[in-house]
């Protein structure tokens, strides 16, 4: 479903240009989930912004649904693949109420029945009626983070791009928005691409996993192996061992 | 249920009483705030006296009468004098507020759009378009906004609509450096990425979703610039380039009696003390609505 | 633990009131500190950043603070007047907040800033206070402290940011530090190094140690006893390493909603909160 070949990214250019992303490849088969991992500056983030198509600046190739993309997407690929961002009060519009954050979708791709595409929608994300004409400061971060998964899934895409979807939200509520995820791509028959930090959400929520360190893939593995805490990589193995929590090392 | 807690209410059931209910949270906010609603309650008499203009009079404007010209406030029917041609300053300040108010809606309809737009598309835009559109920014930016009217003025001739025009051609620039500024931020914000993921054309963003957020710091600004406006505007007409005689400009009514300044101060004292409300209901005024629009202290 | 404990709270309230009504942000919350590593977990909302800043009289002037007990090392710190708080921030207790970019000054050099503190805390000085900082900034392992000393905040990493926020304030040898989700803001391998840092220092200096945080792995990994806030209110307290065998509903629910690495996937059972966890004296 998502084909990635010897993806670069460069910022800038001339003497100071910086390479976020060197020569990235890898696949992700229909309705499989996958994750992107590494710590901040990793360049995983920005492997997601250059297949949406918000970053134009990339070399390589980037095939979606089997369609070569380019700089310019085209209407059937945002029907196909939409995003959920990390901040869940940066991705809302403030002036807009929930009804027309989840209208405008429907009216820019033109698939009519606005409204009961929209009741569905709240629906599904376990919303009711009752939100629909609330503006984003008169909703919770959780709640608004199912806005934008509602508004994400309006299109009826094929791929979700999931950028830290749940790093900004409390663990209890982390764990209402993980369960919905599932349960949505189960449902839909979803293909996942997630970018996260956090191994025990890439456990519960992928199939398999690439760690990315300094803008490169140092290994790909199956999240069953992540599980039994095998990795082939030492970075990979840090990375397992410094989400257990604190380890007290007695210093001389 | 009352009106009150149908417009509180937290879960709205149409679009209608959400916006409604914005609003008059919005409205609350502001009138909890006794300056504002003092520069609201200006504004609004200015519109009203205005309106009312042919009521309030007790005279003709430009009905002359030297026989009882500079008399002082308050004696035979005149409330607050007259000037040296005999003409009652009380009539000549309720039509010059007309004047006044024309002049300050004609720039606001002329210049918001124009300084919104060209910072909008700037700002959203960047690169070549960014720098040719600021640079002409700039170069109006350049000059003093009063010597810029006045040269305009002088090119175009006097009269009202022309330091209108004036006025209008020098204000609009600050008005595209803010809402290029705000646009800026707003630009890189997820909620932009999010509607450029669902293939909105760039209209669509800047329309829907750029301009509504930078429109509330414009009209802001564009209410405390009104003062600003007022004053160029009596200033053109105070050096003769404005309203033309016998017109009852406020400046030039100033301009009119400076020569009696010590001994019949009343003159020019009376369209002075009017400028000066006004401008202040102005800046009263956008204060408050700073207080309420300015989405940064919500 | 020895003698009398260094910090006792008795029965802190916050009041935020506005015109409408009143938010009681902290509710009766009482604790004894002596010298050892105290956690405060709780998700948002909770009142812990709220309790770790009324311990320094820092919170924000809409807030009103009452407690019948505010005491530290014998100093009533709600009777204490503004000389006397001056005095003991910084000094005797020292706060690392979340992210270090909006503590440290932009327009000093990092080496600058944490010799000033010594000056200012200590009474040291100029080239002594140099000579410390220096010391500091090994202390807290940072490679080449000449180099770093030289550097402006926006010169340096989030990680090294963080760190020397801590050399900063260790720098005058506090009894006390209180710190408000100290590597939240940083990854997970620099993480360990900041809190191994933090470690050190408390086993070695005998310092006391706040520790507010949403993690509950790492507040049952990293301190010796953990208070559980939820709605205002301390829930539970326990020593950390019994964290897991928790007997509040509230802290079963958080511990459960944990994804693990180790476990198969399945639903996350969902914390069901009960309007009776934030009643008073449950």
């Amino acid at each position: 479903m998502i084909d990635v070949r010897d993806l670069t990214v460069r910022f800038g250019g001339g003497r100071s240009a910086v390479t976020a992303v060197a020569g990235v490849s890898f696949r992700v088969a229909e309705g499989e989930s996958f994750a992107l991992v590494g710590e901040s500056g990793s360049g995983k983030s920005t492997v997601l912004r250059a297949i949406s198509g918000l970053n134009p600046d990339w070399t390589g190739r980037v095939l979606v649904g089997g369609a070569e993309q380019g700089r310019r997407r085209t209407a059937a690929f945002h029907k196909a693949v939409q995003m959920v961002f990390q901040d869940p009060y940066g991705s809302l519009h403030p002036r807009h109420t929930v009804d027309r954050i989840l209208a405008e979708p429907v009216a820019i791709q033109r698939l009519g029945d606005a409204e009961r595409r929209i009741e569905r929608a709240l629906e599904e994300v376990g919303l009711g009626g009752g939100f629909r004409f609330r503006y984003p400061h008169q909703l919770s971060g959780g709640q608004r983070q199912r806005i934008a998964i509602a508004r994400a899934l309006i299109l009826e895409p094929r791929v979700l791009l999931l950028d830290e979807p749940t790093s900004a939200l409390d663990l209890s509520v982390q764990a209402e928005i993980l369960n919905l995820l599932r349960r949505l791509r189960a449902e839909r028959g979803l293909t996942l691409l997630l970018v996260t930090h956090n191994l025990a959400i890439v456990s519960l929520m992928c199939e398999r996993l690439a760690v990315m360190q300094a803008g490169r893939i140092v290994e790909t593995m199956d999240v069953a192996d992540l599980r039994r805490g095998e990795a082939a990589d030492g970075y990979t193995r840090h990375l397992i061992e410094a989400s257990r929590g604190y380890r007290r090392v007695t210093s001389a | 249920m009352s009106l009150t807690a149908w417009l509180l209410e937290e879960a709205p059931r149409s679009r209608l009483q959400a916006r409604l209910g914005q609003g008059y949270a919005g409205w609350r906010l502001f009138s909890r705030n006794p300056l504002a609603m003092a520069g609201l309650a200006i504004v609004a008499g200015l519109v009203l006296v205005a309106a009312a203009a042919p009521l309030l009079a007790t005279h003709s404007p430009v009905a002359q009468d030297l026989a009882a010209r500079l008399t002082p406030p308050g004696a035979a029917g005149h409330w607050l004098g007259t000037d040296d041609l005999g003409r009652d300053i009380w009539s000549r300040l309720v039509h010059g507020a007309r004047i006044t108010l024309a002049v300050v809606a004609l720039t606001m309809v002329l210049v918001a759009p124009v300084g919104l737009a060209v910072g909008c598309v700037a700002g959203y835009r960047g690169g070549w378009v960014d720098a040719v559109l600021m640079r002409v920014t700039d170069v109006f930016l350049a000059f003093p906004r009063l010597i810029l009217a006045l040269a305009f003025v002088a090119a175009l001739g006097p009269g009202i609509e022309n330091a209108v025009i004036a006025i209008a051609v020098t204000s609009w620039p600050p008005y595209a450096r803010i809402a290029r500024a705000e646009t800026m931020t707003i630009r890189n914000s997820d909620f932009i990425a999010a509607a450029r993921l669902q293939g909105a054309s760039a209209a669509r963003i800047l329309w829907g979703h750029v301009v509504p957020l930078t429109l509330s710091s414009v009209i802001v600004r564009v209410t405390l610039d009104m003062a600003g406006i007022i004053l160029i505007a009596a200033g053109l007409g105070f050096l003769g380039l404005g309203a033309q005689p016998p017109s009852p400009e406020w400046g030039a009514m100033i301009a009119g009696g400076r020569k009696y300044i010590l001994d019949q101060w009343w003159v020019a004292a009376m369209p002075g003390v009017a400028i000066c409300v006004v401008s202040l209901g102005f800046n009263l005024l956008g204060d408050g609505l700073r207080d309420v629009l300015d989405p940064k202290q919500r | 633990m020895t003698g009398a404990p260094l910090l006792t709270v008795e029965d802190l309230r916050i009041r935020f009131r506005t015109e409408r009504r009143t938010v009681e942000a902290v509710r009766g919350v009482g604790f004894t500190l002596g010298r050892e590593r105290l956690g405060i977990v709780g998700e948002s909302g909770s009142g812990k950043s709220l309790t770790g800043r009324a311990l320094l009289r820092l919170t924000p002037p809409a807030a009103e603070v009452t407690a019948q007990r505010l005491a530290f090392d014998g100093i009533d710190l709600m009777a204490a007047d503004a000389r006397t708080l001056r005095r003991l921030r910084g000094r005797r207790i020292s706060m690392v907040m979340q992210d270090p970019k909006f503590s440290l000054n932009p327009v000093m050099t990092v080496g600058a800033q944490i010799a000033e503190a010594l000056r200012v805390h200590g009474g040291v000085g100029r080239r002594e206070a140099r000579e410390r900082a220096l010391a500091m900034l090994e202390a807290v392992r940072i490679r080449e402290p000449a180099r770093v000393y030289g550097l402006y905040p926006h010169e340096v990493s989030g990680g090294m940011g963080q760190r020397v926020m801590i050399a900063m304030m260790l720098a005058p040898d506090p009894d006390l530090l209180i710190a408000d989700e100290p590597t939240s803001a940083l990854d997970v391998s620099v993480q360990a190094q900041v809190l191994s840092i933090l470690d050190d220092l408390v086993s070695s200096r005998g310092m006391a140690l706040i520790f507010i945080s949403h993690d509950l792995d790492l507040v049952a990994s990293f301190c010796d006893r953990v208070l559980v806030m939820y709605g205002g209110r301390v829930v539970e307290t326990c020593r950390a390493a019994d964290l897991a065998q928790a007997s509040h509903p509230y802290t079963r629910g958080l511990l459960a909603a944990r994804p693990r690495i180790e476990a198969e996937p399945a639903d996350l059972p969902v914390l069901r909160r009960d309007p009776a966890w934030l009643e008073e004296g449950s």
